[in-house]
């Protein structure tokens, strides 16, 4: 069985955003970028299905040059080999889903597991688009992962607890937090990703438009919040309290 | 403009979530629900008692009884041949079902609104939530989530729509099946329309001590319980009580973060509430910069006080 995992190069998770002044975006100049925390664990889930009888991971990812490292960091971590599609203009989760499905239709995988959202846009819509354009089945926000010869049983993460479906192949699958702890990749290993394939296209290679739909008109900082006062010990605390009329 | 708004249900009544989106969606123009389900005829009756509807569409086959976006989005798809915009709550089935939709429709989705700025201009937050974003759409048709905090809920009395029965007969066949859930049964009120939020985190140290101090604090204010992701990770309590970038969004009048640090991840999730109070035996902690009331020391000998003393 064939799994394809696509991975998105973010602002790391631990760096806290800067809006630019001109409002045009969030200063991506000389932070740290890593590959999205959904993203590693679709790529941990992949690995462990090797077990289950998973034989060839594909990482793809969509983005400028750079995205090579996240790859470079997925195949690391156990995939086998790595496709690139360079993009220097973003590419919004409509047109990544439609790369995917062109992607999809020339490897056939039987599963396609992508983090639920990225931790930059939190769009959290890329693999129920690919699913819908594939007209295929789709499990998000998944906490378990089951997989058989000809079918996947996902338990999801849903308001309220949890709910499980039964998904025919192939299927799309979307990461909760739950779902794995992804493994950090050993010396050797990254030693080794260095010589994995690594193919290189462009969107027209697939014949689709990535034009985007959206226009940013601006970016700016939430409201800020201010720190308030401290109080001195539990006495004050309960006249606080009281005081917002929430304890009588 | 005419909008399509997708109704939350349990079977048995509207969620609450659908309240807001009606809301967003009216500000657009004409307010048509859906109510997809299997035996919807006391949800639909409901639904058309909201304020500002105009028709509520309903789709009623067994097939519809769990809301999988493969067999809604195709259906939605149908209806908005005379629709020109799809709204649904950015509740983990709204999220679910919207981008299977966008994509069927060949539009991308706005995600997770804050406020609706023109017919074709929106606010949505980014970097969870530490940037917002006012984007432009071309598109011709939109599609939609809405996040309930950010917008007045409907009243769920005083309309008087017109419920219309769509030919729910024309489902396609799915690819998936439903095989079960374990949905948490709560004493408590919902984290999402809670007026006051108890929150702890990783510092309970264990689920005896979560229930033992966070719960009877709750129980004095009538408050939801919700949790940091370190909490529910160590499992002291279940997932859904999760506050933050990837679990609930919250605005209550008053969230008290007990033993949470204070996580940008956890900011996104409460930082729009009313009050904030933290208590944290470190003075130092980030979730103070936020906190309008702050209480430094060990909390648990701060709260069972505080419990006591309500
Ligand atoms: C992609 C991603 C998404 C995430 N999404 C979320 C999310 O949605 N929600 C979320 O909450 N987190 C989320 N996280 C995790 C987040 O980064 C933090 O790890 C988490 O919020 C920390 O939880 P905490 O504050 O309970 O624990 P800690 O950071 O360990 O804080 C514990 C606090 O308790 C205090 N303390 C300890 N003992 C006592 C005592 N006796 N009395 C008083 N105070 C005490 C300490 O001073 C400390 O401040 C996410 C992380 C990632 C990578």
């Amino acid at each position: 069985m064939k799994v394809l995992v696509p991975v998105k190069r973010v602002l790391d998770y631990n760096v806290k955003p800067r809006v630019k002044a001109d409002g045009t975006g969030v200063d991506l100049a000389n932070v740290k970028m890593s590959m999205n925390p959904f993203d590693e664990i679709a790529v941990e889930e992949a690995i462990r299905l090797k077990d289950k009888g998973v034989t060839e991971i594909v990482a793809v990812s969509i983005g400028e040059q750079k995205s090579q490292e996240t790859l470079r960091t997925a195949l690391a971590m156990g995939a086998d080999r790595a496709i690139l599609v360079v993009s220097d203009e973003k590419v919004e989760p409509l047109g990544v889903a439609k790369l995917l499905k062109a992607i999809v239709e020339a490897e056939k995988p039987d599963l396609v597991i992508l983090g639920k959202q990225a931790i930059d846009d939190d769009n959290n819509q890329t693999g129920q688009m690919l699913a819908g354009l594939l007209g295929v089945g789709q499990a998000t926000f998944a906490s378990k992962v089951d997989l058989t010869a000809d079918s996947v049983t996902v338990t999801r993460e849903v308001d309220g607890g949890s709910e499980t479906e039964k998904l025919s192949l192939p299927a799309i699958i979307t990461t909760d937090l739950r779902l794995n702890e992804p493994r950090y990749a050993s010396l050797p290993n990254i030693m080794k990703a260095k010589s994995k394939p690594l193919d290189q296209k462009t969107p027209a290679d697939y014949g689709v438009d990535v034009t985007p739909r959206l226009t940013t008109l601006k970016v700016v900082e939430p409201p800020k919040r201010t720190a308030g006062v401290k109080v001195a010990d539990v006495d004050e605390l309960v006249a606080k309290l009281k005081a917002l009329g929430v304890a009588k | 403009m005419k909008t399509l708004v997708w109704v939350e249900h349990d079977g048995k009544t509207v969620k609450d979530a659908t309240l807001a989106v009606v809301t967003a969606a009216s500000k657009l123009g004409e307010v048509d629900l859906l109510v997809a389900g299997s035996g919807v005829d006391a949800v639909a009756a409901e639904a058309a008692k909201i304020a500002g509807v105009s028709n509520v569409l309903t789709a009623d086959n067994e097939a519809l009884e769990h809301p999988l976006a493969e067999t809604v989005a195709p259906l939605v798809v149908k209806l908005m041949a005379d629709h020109d915009a799809f709204l649904a709550p950015a509740t983990s089935n709204g999220k679910n079902i919207a981008p299977r939709v966008a994509a069927l429709l060949d539009v991308m989705q706005i995600s997770d609104i804050l406020s609706v700025e023109s017919a074709d201009t929106f606010t949505r937050p980014i970097y969870a939530g530490n940037a917002i974003a006012t984007v432009q759409t071309s598109d011709k048709k939109l599609v939609i989530t809405v996040r309930g905090t950010a917008f007045e809920k409907a009243a769920p009395e005083g309309g008087t729509a017109t419920v219309v029965s769509t030919d729910g007969a024309g489902l396609e066949q799915s690819v998936s099946t439903y095989v079960g859930s374990e949905i948490a049964k709560l004493e408590r009120p919902e984290l999402t329309s809670a007026k006051v939020i108890v929150s702890g985190g990783r510092a309970l140290a264990s689920s005896e001590n979560f229930h033992a101090v966070i719960e009877p604090l709750a129980d004095k204010l009538g408050a939801a319980v919700g949790a940091s992701r370190a909490a529910v990770d160590a499992g002291y309590v279940p997932n859904d009580y999760q506050v933050g970038q990837t679990g609930k969004i919250v605005a209550p009048e008053v969230y008290m973060a007990i033993g949470i640090s204070g996580a940008i991840q956890h900011l996104a999730g409460m930082k729009d509430s009313k009050t904030i109070i933290a208590i944290n035996k470190d003075e130092d902690a980030p979730i103070f910069q936020v906190a309008d009331i702050g209480l430094v020391g060990d909390l648990f000998k701060i709260v069972p006080e505080l419990t006591e003393k309500l």
